[in-house]
Protein backbone atom coordinates (compact mmCIF):
# COMPACT_ATOMS: atom_id res chain seq x y z
CA UNK A 1 0.00 0.00 0.00
CA UNK A 2 2.75 2.40 1.01
CA UNK A 3 2.59 5.83 2.54
CA UNK A 4 -0.42 8.15 2.16
CA UNK A 5 -0.54 11.82 3.12
CA UNK A 6 -3.11 14.59 2.81
CA UNK A 7 -2.50 18.30 2.28
CA UNK A 8 -3.96 18.95 5.75
CA UNK A 9 -1.52 16.53 7.38
CA UNK A 10 1.45 18.10 5.59
CA UNK A 11 0.31 21.60 6.56
CA UNK A 12 0.01 20.51 10.21
CA UNK A 13 3.61 19.29 10.03
CA UNK A 14 4.68 22.62 8.49
CA UNK A 15 2.99 24.52 11.34
CA UNK A 16 4.55 22.31 14.01
CA UNK A 17 7.98 22.54 12.39
CA UNK A 18 8.20 18.79 11.76
CA UNK A 19 7.94 18.85 7.98
CA UNK A 20 10.67 17.25 5.86
CA UNK A 21 11.36 19.18 2.66
CA UNK A 22 14.01 18.50 0.01
CA UNK A 23 14.61 19.92 -3.46
CA UNK A 24 13.95 18.04 -6.69
CA UNK A 25 17.73 17.71 -7.04
CA UNK A 26 18.29 16.34 -3.51
CA UNK A 27 15.51 13.77 -3.87
CA UNK A 28 17.38 12.12 -6.76
CA UNK A 29 20.36 11.30 -4.55
CA UNK A 30 18.09 10.08 -1.74
CA UNK A 31 16.31 7.63 -4.03
CA UNK A 32 19.67 6.38 -5.32
CA UNK A 33 20.75 5.62 -1.75
CA UNK A 34 17.50 4.27 -0.30
CA UNK A 35 14.37 2.67 -1.70
CA UNK A 36 11.42 4.69 -2.98
CA UNK A 37 9.30 3.26 -0.14
CA UNK A 38 11.73 4.41 2.54
CA UNK A 39 12.20 7.91 1.07
CA UNK A 40 8.43 8.33 0.58
CA UNK A 41 7.93 7.66 4.30
CA UNK A 42 10.54 10.27 5.16
CA UNK A 43 9.87 13.19 2.80
CA UNK A 44 6.70 15.33 2.87
CA UNK A 45 7.42 17.92 0.18
CA UNK A 46 9.75 18.25 -2.83
CA UNK A 47 10.44 21.77 -4.09
CA UNK A 48 11.09 22.67 -7.74
CA UNK A 49 12.20 25.80 -9.53
CA UNK A 50 12.74 27.40 -12.92
CA UNK A 51 14.12 30.78 -14.01
CA UNK A 52 13.72 31.46 -17.70
CA UNK A 53 12.29 33.93 -20.18
CA UNK A 54 8.48 33.55 -20.10
CA UNK A 55 6.94 35.67 -22.83
CA UNK A 56 3.31 35.24 -21.89
CA UNK A 57 3.53 37.38 -18.76
CA UNK A 58 2.30 40.76 -17.63
CA UNK A 59 0.62 42.68 -14.86
CA UNK A 60 -2.74 44.28 -14.12
CA UNK A 61 -2.76 47.72 -12.52
CA UNK A 62 -5.30 50.05 -10.97
CA UNK A 63 -3.70 53.49 -11.01
CA UNK A 64 -6.32 55.27 -8.84
CA UNK A 65 -8.53 58.19 -9.92
CA UNK A 66 -7.22 61.68 -10.62
CA UNK A 67 -9.08 64.94 -9.96
CA UNK A 68 -10.90 65.52 -12.25
CA UNK A 69 -11.38 61.95 -13.38
CA UNK A 70 -10.10 60.48 -16.65
CA UNK A 71 -11.20 57.35 -18.51
CA UNK A 72 -7.81 56.17 -19.71
CA UNK A 73 -8.05 55.37 -23.40
CA UNK A 74 -4.31 55.15 -23.92
CA UNK A 75 -1.67 54.58 -21.24
CA UNK A 76 2.14 54.64 -21.41
CA UNK A 77 4.38 53.45 -18.60
CA UNK A 78 7.95 54.70 -19.15
CA UNK A 79 6.89 55.05 -22.79
CA UNK A 80 5.63 51.46 -23.07
CA UNK A 81 1.90 51.21 -23.96
CA UNK A 82 -0.41 49.25 -21.66
CA UNK A 83 -3.75 47.73 -22.68
CA UNK A 84 -6.67 49.86 -21.47
CA UNK A 85 -9.68 48.00 -22.82
CA UNK A 86 -10.72 47.37 -19.21
CA UNK A 87 -12.27 49.83 -16.69
CA UNK A 88 -11.37 53.54 -16.55
CA UNK A 89 -8.14 53.42 -14.55
CA UNK A 90 -7.24 49.75 -14.96
CA UNK A 91 -4.69 48.49 -17.47
CA UNK A 92 -2.67 45.41 -18.38
CA UNK A 93 0.99 45.75 -19.23
CA UNK A 94 2.32 42.87 -21.32
CA UNK A 95 6.02 42.07 -21.04
CA UNK A 96 6.52 41.89 -24.83
CA UNK A 97 5.13 45.41 -25.36
CA UNK A 98 7.54 47.97 -26.83
CA UNK A 99 7.61 51.76 -26.96
CA UNK A 100 6.21 53.25 -30.18
CA UNK A 101 9.60 54.81 -30.90
CA UNK A 102 11.45 51.47 -30.77
CA UNK A 103 13.10 50.87 -34.16
CA UNK A 104 11.97 47.20 -33.92
CA UNK A 105 13.70 45.15 -36.60
CA UNK A 106 14.09 48.06 -39.06
CA UNK A 107 17.84 47.82 -38.51
CA UNK A 108 17.98 44.03 -38.25
CA UNK A 109 18.65 42.54 -35.78
CA UNK A 110 16.88 44.99 -33.47
CA UNK A 111 18.02 45.20 -29.87
CA UNK A 112 14.67 45.68 -28.06
CA UNK A 113 16.43 47.12 -25.05
CA UNK A 114 13.35 48.25 -23.11
CA UNK A 115 9.86 46.77 -23.03
CA UNK A 116 7.02 45.88 -20.69
CA UNK A 117 9.16 43.37 -18.80
CA UNK A 118 11.72 46.07 -18.05
CA UNK A 119 8.96 48.38 -16.75
CA UNK A 120 7.83 45.61 -14.38
CA UNK A 121 11.40 45.02 -13.19
CA UNK A 122 11.87 48.77 -12.60
CA UNK A 123 8.62 49.03 -10.62
CA UNK A 124 9.45 45.99 -8.48
CA UNK A 125 12.92 47.49 -7.87
CA UNK A 126 11.14 50.47 -6.29
CA UNK A 127 11.86 52.89 -9.14
CA UNK A 128 9.57 55.75 -10.08
CA UNK A 129 8.39 55.60 -13.67
CA UNK A 130 6.82 58.13 -16.04
CA UNK A 131 3.09 57.67 -16.43
CA UNK A 132 1.07 59.19 -19.26
CA UNK A 133 -2.58 58.68 -20.14
CA UNK A 134 -5.00 60.19 -22.61
CA UNK A 135 -8.80 60.00 -22.70
CA UNK A 136 -11.49 61.16 -25.12
CA UNK A 137 -13.58 62.85 -22.41
CA UNK A 138 -16.99 61.76 -21.17
CA UNK A 139 -19.52 63.45 -18.91
CA UNK A 140 -18.36 61.33 -15.98
CA UNK A 141 -14.67 61.30 -16.96
CA UNK A 142 -14.01 64.76 -18.46
CA UNK A 143 -10.22 64.85 -18.30
CA UNK A 144 -8.31 64.18 -21.53
CA UNK A 145 -4.68 63.97 -20.49
CA UNK A 146 -2.53 63.28 -17.46
CA UNK A 147 1.28 63.21 -17.15
CA UNK A 148 2.76 62.16 -13.86
CA UNK A 149 5.19 59.82 -12.13
CA UNK A 150 4.24 56.66 -10.25
CA UNK A 151 5.87 53.95 -8.19
CA UNK A 152 4.50 50.62 -7.05
CA UNK A 153 3.49 52.22 -3.72
CA UNK A 154 1.29 54.77 -5.50
CA UNK A 155 -1.00 52.34 -7.31
CA UNK A 156 -3.93 50.56 -5.67
CA UNK A 157 -3.35 47.14 -7.14
CA UNK A 158 -0.53 45.66 -9.14
CA UNK A 159 -0.67 41.94 -9.68
CA UNK A 160 1.26 39.79 -12.03
CA UNK A 161 -0.98 37.70 -14.23
CA UNK A 162 1.02 35.47 -16.53
CA UNK A 163 -1.14 33.53 -18.99
CA UNK A 164 1.57 30.98 -19.82
CA UNK A 165 4.55 30.16 -17.61
CA UNK A 166 6.64 27.17 -16.59
CA UNK A 167 6.38 25.24 -19.86
CA UNK A 168 6.60 21.52 -19.26
CA UNK A 169 9.58 20.73 -21.48
CA UNK A 170 10.53 22.66 -24.60
CA UNK A 171 12.18 22.44 -28.02
CA UNK A 172 15.92 22.41 -28.56
CA UNK A 173 16.51 25.06 -31.23
CA UNK A 174 19.06 24.69 -34.03
CA UNK A 175 19.70 26.43 -37.35
CA UNK A 176 20.12 24.33 -40.50
CA UNK A 177 20.47 27.35 -42.82
CA UNK A 178 23.73 28.99 -43.87
CA UNK A 179 23.18 32.30 -42.10
CA UNK A 180 22.85 33.36 -38.45
CA UNK A 181 19.26 33.70 -37.27
CA UNK A 182 17.88 35.70 -34.35
CA UNK A 183 15.05 33.98 -32.53
CA UNK A 184 13.22 33.86 -29.21
CA UNK A 185 15.54 30.91 -28.56
CA UNK A 186 18.53 33.25 -28.84
CA UNK A 187 21.08 33.74 -31.61
CA UNK A 188 21.42 30.53 -33.60
CA UNK A 189 24.56 30.16 -35.66
CA UNK A 190 24.50 28.85 -39.24
CA UNK A 191 24.95 25.20 -40.21
CA UNK A 192 24.14 23.74 -36.79
CA UNK A 193 26.62 26.10 -35.10
CA UNK A 194 24.89 25.76 -31.72
CA UNK A 195 21.84 24.26 -30.02
CA UNK A 196 19.82 26.23 -27.46
CA UNK A 197 17.47 24.71 -24.89
CA UNK A 198 15.26 26.28 -22.26
CA UNK A 199 14.22 24.17 -19.29
CA UNK A 200 15.53 23.47 -15.82
CA UNK A 201 15.07 19.75 -16.59
CA UNK A 202 15.04 17.71 -13.40
CA UNK A 203 14.32 20.84 -11.31
CA UNK A 204 11.49 22.14 -13.50
CA UNK A 205 8.04 22.21 -11.80
CA UNK A 206 5.85 20.39 -14.33
CA UNK A 207 8.51 17.78 -15.13
CA UNK A 208 8.30 16.68 -11.49
CA UNK A 209 4.52 16.22 -11.56
CA UNK A 210 4.07 15.17 -15.17
CA UNK A 211 0.32 14.42 -14.92
CA UNK A 212 -0.47 17.49 -12.72
CA UNK A 213 -1.77 15.27 -9.94
CA UNK A 214 -0.97 17.89 -7.30
CA UNK A 215 -0.83 21.10 -9.33
CA UNK A 216 -4.04 22.99 -10.05
CA UNK A 217 -6.09 26.06 -9.35
CA UNK A 218 -5.07 27.43 -5.97
CA UNK A 219 -1.65 25.76 -5.74
CA UNK A 220 0.53 28.18 -3.75
CA UNK A 221 3.87 28.82 -5.46
CA UNK A 222 7.06 30.88 -5.48
CA UNK A 223 6.48 33.59 -8.07
CA UNK A 224 8.92 36.38 -8.85
CA UNK A 225 10.52 36.15 -5.41
CA UNK A 226 7.17 36.37 -3.60
CA UNK A 227 4.16 34.16 -3.08
CA UNK A 228 1.83 33.49 -5.99
CA UNK A 229 -0.84 31.06 -7.06
CA UNK A 230 -1.73 28.87 -10.00
CA UNK A 231 -4.80 30.53 -11.49
CA UNK A 232 -5.65 28.20 -14.36
CA UNK A 233 -3.93 26.00 -16.86
CA UNK A 234 -1.71 28.14 -19.04
CA UNK A 235 -2.48 28.99 -22.66
CA UNK A 236 -1.42 26.31 -25.17
CA UNK A 237 -1.71 23.74 -22.35
CA UNK A 238 -1.34 20.53 -24.31
CA UNK A 239 -1.24 17.50 -22.02
CA UNK A 240 -2.08 14.77 -24.56
CA UNK A 241 1.15 14.63 -26.59
CA UNK A 242 3.65 11.78 -26.58
CA UNK A 243 5.12 10.82 -23.20
CA UNK A 244 7.93 8.56 -22.11
CA UNK A 245 7.46 5.48 -19.95
CA UNK A 246 8.02 7.66 -16.89
CA UNK A 247 5.07 9.86 -17.92
CA UNK A 248 7.29 12.81 -18.84
CA UNK A 249 6.22 14.57 -22.08
CA UNK A 250 8.73 14.30 -24.93
CA UNK A 251 8.08 17.88 -26.05
CA UNK A 252 6.33 21.07 -24.93
CA UNK A 253 3.13 20.06 -23.08
CA UNK A 254 1.52 21.48 -19.93
CA UNK A 255 1.69 25.16 -18.92
CA UNK A 256 0.58 27.26 -15.96
CA UNK A 257 -1.31 30.55 -15.71
CA UNK A 258 -0.03 32.16 -12.51
CA UNK A 259 -0.81 35.25 -10.50
CA UNK A 260 0.46 37.10 -7.44
CA UNK A 261 0.80 40.50 -5.81
CA UNK A 262 3.62 42.38 -7.56
CA UNK A 263 4.20 44.52 -4.46
CA UNK A 264 5.82 41.64 -2.55
CA UNK A 265 7.99 40.39 -5.43
CA UNK A 266 11.70 41.00 -5.96
CA UNK A 267 13.51 42.44 -8.98
CA UNK A 268 16.15 39.70 -9.07
CA UNK A 269 13.38 37.20 -9.85
CA UNK A 270 11.57 39.33 -12.46
CA UNK A 271 14.16 40.44 -14.97
CA UNK A 272 13.48 42.55 -18.03
CA UNK A 273 14.95 40.60 -20.93
CA UNK A 274 15.83 41.33 -24.57
CA UNK A 275 16.31 38.88 -27.41
CA UNK A 276 18.35 40.27 -30.26
CA UNK A 277 16.25 40.44 -33.43
CA UNK A 278 13.18 39.12 -31.64
CA UNK A 279 11.83 41.33 -28.88
CA UNK A 280 11.55 42.12 -25.19
CA UNK A 281 10.24 39.79 -22.52
CA UNK A 282 10.53 38.95 -18.83
CA UNK A 283 12.61 36.28 -17.12
CA UNK A 284 10.38 34.91 -14.37
CA UNK A 285 11.23 32.81 -11.33
CA UNK A 286 8.65 30.12 -10.60
CA UNK A 287 8.85 27.39 -7.97
CA UNK A 288 6.18 24.83 -7.15
CA UNK A 289 6.12 22.64 -4.02
CA UNK A 290 5.07 19.07 -4.71
CA UNK A 291 3.43 17.20 -1.83
CA UNK A 292 4.49 13.58 -1.53
CA UNK A 293 0.93 12.27 -1.16
CA UNK A 294 2.07 8.74 -1.99
CA UNK A 295 4.93 6.71 -3.47
CA UNK A 296 3.83 7.51 -7.00
CA UNK A 297 4.46 11.24 -6.41
CA UNK A 298 7.86 10.45 -4.97
CA UNK A 299 8.74 8.43 -8.06
CA UNK A 300 7.71 11.38 -10.25
CA UNK A 301 9.80 13.89 -8.31
CA UNK A 302 12.87 11.65 -8.47
CA UNK A 303 13.03 12.09 -12.27
CA UNK A 304 16.57 12.73 -13.56
CA UNK A 305 17.97 14.71 -16.50
CA UNK A 306 18.94 11.38 -18.13
CA UNK A 307 15.26 10.43 -18.29
CA UNK A 308 13.88 13.72 -19.65
CA UNK A 309 14.02 14.14 -23.42
CA UNK A 310 13.55 17.22 -25.59
CA UNK A 311 12.87 17.49 -29.30
CA UNK A 312 15.34 19.18 -31.66
CA UNK A 313 13.71 21.63 -34.08
CA UNK A 314 15.17 23.67 -36.94
CA UNK A 315 14.33 27.35 -36.42
CA UNK A 316 15.48 28.50 -39.87
CA UNK A 317 12.71 26.76 -41.81
CA UNK A 318 10.70 24.12 -39.94
CA UNK A 319 9.63 26.27 -36.99
CA UNK A 320 8.70 29.45 -38.93
CA UNK A 321 6.78 27.44 -41.51
CA UNK A 322 5.14 25.18 -38.94
CA UNK A 323 6.11 22.07 -40.86
CA UNK A 324 5.95 19.96 -37.72
CA UNK A 325 9.23 18.30 -38.69
CA UNK A 326 11.63 17.40 -35.89
CA UNK A 327 15.29 16.41 -36.11
CA UNK A 328 15.57 14.04 -33.20
CA UNK A 329 15.57 13.91 -29.47
CA UNK A 330 18.18 14.42 -26.73
CA UNK A 331 18.18 14.11 -22.96
CA UNK A 332 18.79 17.05 -20.64
CA UNK A 333 21.81 15.17 -19.33
CA UNK A 334 23.31 15.34 -22.85
CA UNK A 335 22.27 18.98 -23.27
CA UNK A 336 23.82 19.96 -19.95
CA UNK A 337 27.04 18.09 -20.78
CA UNK A 338 27.75 20.77 -23.40
CA UNK A 339 27.51 19.10 -26.80
CA UNK A 340 24.99 17.03 -28.74
CA UNK A 341 25.47 15.11 -31.94
CA UNK A 342 23.25 15.74 -34.95
CA UNK A 343 23.83 14.82 -38.62
CA UNK A 344 27.26 13.52 -37.59
CA UNK A 345 28.25 16.89 -36.17
CA UNK A 346 29.14 17.79 -32.57
CA UNK A 347 27.07 20.83 -31.71
CA UNK A 348 27.81 23.01 -28.68
CA UNK A 349 24.74 23.51 -26.49
CA UNK A 350 23.73 26.50 -24.39
CA UNK A 351 20.80 27.02 -22.05
CA UNK A 352 18.52 30.07 -21.92
CA UNK A 353 17.09 29.04 -18.56
CA UNK A 354 19.38 29.47 -15.57
CA UNK A 355 19.93 26.17 -13.80
CA UNK A 356 21.75 27.70 -10.82
CA UNK A 357 18.91 30.19 -10.29
CA UNK A 358 16.38 27.35 -10.58
CA UNK A 359 18.26 25.59 -7.79
CA UNK A 360 18.23 28.80 -5.72
CA UNK A 361 14.43 29.04 -6.16
CA UNK A 362 13.91 25.42 -5.06
CA UNK A 363 16.19 26.10 -2.04
CA UNK A 364 14.32 29.31 -1.17
CA UNK A 365 10.94 27.60 -1.34
CA UNK A 366 12.29 24.79 0.83
CA UNK A 367 13.45 27.36 3.40
CA UNK A 368 10.06 29.12 3.41
CA UNK A 369 8.27 25.83 4.05
CA UNK A 370 10.73 24.74 6.76
CA UNK A 371 10.31 28.11 8.51
CA UNK A 372 6.56 27.53 8.65
CA UNK A 373 5.73 30.63 6.59
CA UNK A 374 4.48 28.84 3.53
CA UNK A 375 1.59 26.36 3.66
CA UNK A 376 0.66 24.18 0.73
CA UNK A 377 -2.44 25.20 -1.22
CA UNK A 378 -4.66 22.26 -2.06
CA UNK A 379 -5.90 22.73 -5.62
CA UNK A 380 -9.67 23.22 -5.90
CA UNK A 381 -9.38 21.71 -9.37
CA UNK A 382 -6.36 19.99 -10.92
CA UNK A 383 -5.31 20.84 -14.47
CA UNK A 384 -6.56 18.93 -17.51
CA UNK A 385 -4.24 15.94 -17.90
CA UNK A 386 -3.32 13.28 -20.46
CA UNK A 387 -6.88 11.91 -20.46
CA UNK A 388 -8.52 15.30 -21.26
CA UNK A 389 -8.53 14.85 -25.03
CA UNK A 390 -7.17 18.38 -25.54
CA UNK A 391 -5.56 18.96 -28.94
CA UNK A 392 -3.69 22.09 -29.92
CA UNK A 393 -5.46 23.90 -32.77
CA UNK A 394 -3.76 25.92 -35.49
CA UNK A 395 -5.29 29.08 -36.95
CA UNK A 396 -7.14 28.41 -40.18
CA UNK A 397 -7.64 31.06 -42.87
CA UNK A 398 -11.31 30.97 -43.84
CA UNK A 399 -13.74 32.78 -46.13
CA UNK A 400 -16.45 34.91 -44.48
CA UNK A 401 -19.26 32.57 -43.40
CA UNK B 1 57.11 38.38 -20.96
CA UNK B 2 53.70 36.84 -21.61
CA UNK B 3 51.64 38.14 -24.55
CA UNK B 4 49.29 40.98 -23.67
CA UNK B 5 46.15 41.87 -25.52
CA UNK B 6 45.82 45.51 -26.36
CA UNK B 7 43.26 47.66 -28.13
CA UNK B 8 44.52 50.30 -30.56
CA UNK B 9 42.38 53.19 -31.76
CA UNK B 10 43.80 54.94 -34.84
CA UNK B 11 42.89 58.51 -35.79
CA UNK B 12 41.92 58.96 -39.49
CA UNK B 13 45.24 60.57 -40.47
CA UNK B 14 47.35 57.47 -39.69
CA UNK B 15 44.95 54.73 -40.67
CA UNK B 16 46.71 54.22 -43.99
CA UNK B 17 50.23 53.96 -42.52
CA UNK B 18 52.00 50.57 -42.13
CA UNK B 19 52.50 50.94 -38.38
CA UNK B 20 52.32 47.27 -37.53
CA UNK B 21 55.21 46.67 -39.94
CA UNK B 22 57.32 49.03 -37.82
CA UNK B 23 56.40 47.18 -34.64
CA UNK B 24 57.78 44.00 -36.15
CA UNK B 25 60.75 45.44 -38.04
CA UNK B 26 62.01 48.14 -35.69
CA UNK B 27 61.03 46.74 -32.29
CA UNK B 28 61.11 42.98 -33.00
CA UNK B 29 57.65 42.46 -31.54
CA UNK B 30 55.43 39.52 -32.35
CA UNK B 31 51.98 40.58 -33.41
CA UNK B 32 48.80 38.56 -33.56
CA UNK B 33 45.88 40.61 -34.87
CA UNK B 34 42.61 39.36 -33.36
CA UNK B 35 40.25 41.90 -34.77
CA UNK B 36 40.51 44.99 -36.96
CA UNK B 37 38.19 47.39 -38.68
CA UNK B 38 37.97 50.92 -40.08
CA UNK B 39 34.76 52.85 -39.52
CA UNK B 40 33.11 55.25 -42.02
CA UNK B 41 34.96 58.15 -40.37
CA UNK B 42 38.21 56.40 -41.31
CA UNK B 43 39.06 55.73 -37.66
CA UNK B 44 40.74 52.39 -37.10
CA UNK B 45 40.19 49.88 -34.33
CA UNK B 46 42.44 46.92 -33.73
CA UNK B 47 42.70 44.26 -31.08
CA UNK B 48 45.98 42.38 -30.98
CA UNK B 49 48.24 40.23 -28.93
CA UNK B 50 51.71 41.69 -28.54
CA UNK B 51 54.82 40.00 -27.21
CA UNK B 52 58.51 40.89 -27.14
CA UNK B 53 61.48 42.08 -25.05
CA UNK B 54 60.20 44.31 -22.22
CA UNK B 55 62.20 47.42 -23.23
CA UNK B 56 61.45 46.99 -26.93
CA UNK B 57 57.80 46.42 -25.99
CA UNK B 58 57.68 49.76 -24.18
CA UNK B 59 59.49 51.52 -27.04
CA UNK B 60 57.04 50.00 -29.51
CA UNK B 61 54.06 51.23 -27.53
CA UNK B 62 55.66 54.68 -27.24
CA UNK B 63 56.14 54.73 -31.00
CA UNK B 64 52.43 54.00 -31.48
CA UNK B 65 51.46 56.71 -29.00
CA UNK B 66 53.65 59.22 -30.86
CA UNK B 67 51.59 58.47 -33.95
CA UNK B 68 48.45 59.54 -32.06
CA UNK B 69 47.17 56.04 -31.39
CA UNK B 70 45.23 55.42 -28.19
CA UNK B 71 46.18 52.21 -26.42
CA UNK B 72 44.02 50.35 -23.91
CA UNK B 73 44.61 47.03 -22.24
CA UNK B 74 41.96 44.65 -23.34
CA UNK B 75 40.86 43.18 -20.02
CA UNK B 76 39.72 46.62 -18.96
CA UNK B 77 37.24 46.88 -21.75
CA UNK B 78 34.48 44.26 -21.39
CA UNK B 79 33.09 43.64 -17.93
CA UNK B 80 30.36 41.42 -16.64
CA UNK B 81 27.96 42.94 -14.14
CA UNK B 82 27.74 39.98 -11.79
CA UNK B 83 24.63 41.38 -10.09
CA UNK B 84 22.72 41.47 -13.36
CA UNK B 85 24.01 38.17 -14.78
CA UNK B 86 21.44 35.40 -14.29
CA UNK B 87 23.81 32.63 -15.46
CA UNK B 88 21.30 31.71 -18.14
CA UNK B 89 24.07 30.73 -20.57
CA UNK B 90 22.71 32.36 -23.75
CA UNK B 91 26.09 34.06 -24.38
CA UNK B 92 28.18 30.93 -24.08
CA UNK B 93 27.58 29.37 -27.48
CA UNK B 94 27.97 32.78 -29.17
CA UNK B 95 31.26 33.90 -27.60
CA UNK B 96 33.88 33.09 -30.30
CA UNK B 97 36.91 33.02 -28.00
CA UNK B 98 35.56 30.84 -25.22
CA UNK B 99 35.87 33.66 -22.66
CA UNK B 100 32.26 33.10 -21.63
CA UNK B 101 31.49 29.49 -20.81
CA UNK B 102 29.37 27.27 -18.60
CA UNK B 103 31.25 25.58 -15.79
CA UNK B 104 30.02 22.02 -15.34
CA UNK B 105 28.41 20.49 -13.37
CA UNK B 106 27.57 23.68 -11.43
CA UNK B 107 26.13 25.31 -14.62
CA UNK B 108 27.55 28.66 -13.53
CA UNK B 109 28.50 31.06 -16.32
CA UNK B 110 32.16 32.08 -16.10
CA UNK B 111 33.79 35.10 -17.76
CA UNK B 112 37.54 34.72 -18.24
CA UNK B 113 38.61 38.13 -19.36
CA UNK B 114 42.10 36.99 -20.45
CA UNK B 115 40.43 35.07 -23.26
CA UNK B 116 38.17 37.97 -24.30
CA UNK B 117 38.91 39.54 -27.71
CA UNK B 118 36.38 42.37 -27.26
CA UNK B 119 34.41 41.43 -30.34
CA UNK B 120 31.31 42.75 -28.57
CA UNK B 121 28.95 39.98 -29.70
CA UNK B 122 27.94 39.29 -26.09
CA UNK B 123 26.88 42.90 -25.56
CA UNK B 124 23.88 42.49 -27.82
CA UNK B 125 23.31 38.80 -27.19
CA UNK B 126 23.06 38.97 -23.40
CA UNK B 127 19.30 38.90 -22.71
CA UNK B 128 19.57 40.84 -19.43
CA UNK B 129 22.35 43.23 -20.55
CA UNK B 130 24.78 42.03 -17.91
CA UNK B 131 27.78 42.60 -20.19
CA UNK B 132 29.05 46.15 -20.19
CA UNK B 133 31.78 48.07 -21.97
CA UNK B 134 34.17 50.00 -19.83
CA UNK B 135 35.13 53.05 -21.92
CA UNK B 136 37.50 54.30 -19.24
CA UNK B 137 40.07 51.63 -19.84
CA UNK B 138 43.35 52.76 -18.34
CA UNK B 139 46.19 53.64 -20.68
Amino acid sequence: MGVKRTYAEINEKIKSGKVVVVTAEEIIKMVEEKSVEEVAKEVDVVTTGTFGPMCSSGAFFNFGHSKPRIKMHRVWMNGVPAYTGVAAVDAYLGVNELPEYDPLNSNHPGEFRYGGGHVIEDLVAGKTIKFEATGYGTDCYPRRKIDTYISLNDVNEAFLFNPRNAYQNYNVAVNLSNKTIYTYMGTLKANLGNAHYCSAGQLSPLLNDPYYKTIGIGTRIFLGGGVGYVAWNGTQHSPCGARGENGVPLGGAGTLAVTGDLKQMKPQWLRGTSFLGYGATLTVGVGVPIPILNEEMLRFTAVKDEDIFATIVDYSYDYPNATGKTLGSVSYAQLKAGTVELNGKEIPTAPLSSYIKAREIAETLKKWILEGDFLLGEPVLTLPSADSGITLKGLQEKQAP
Amino acid sequence: MPPRKIVLRFPPQVVDKPLIYHLVKDYELMVNVLKANVNPYKEGFMVMELVGEPDKYEQGLNFLKEQGIRIDYLSEDIVRNIDRCTHCGACTSICPSGALYVSRPSMEVIFEDEKCVVCGVCLKTCPVKAIEVNFNGKQ
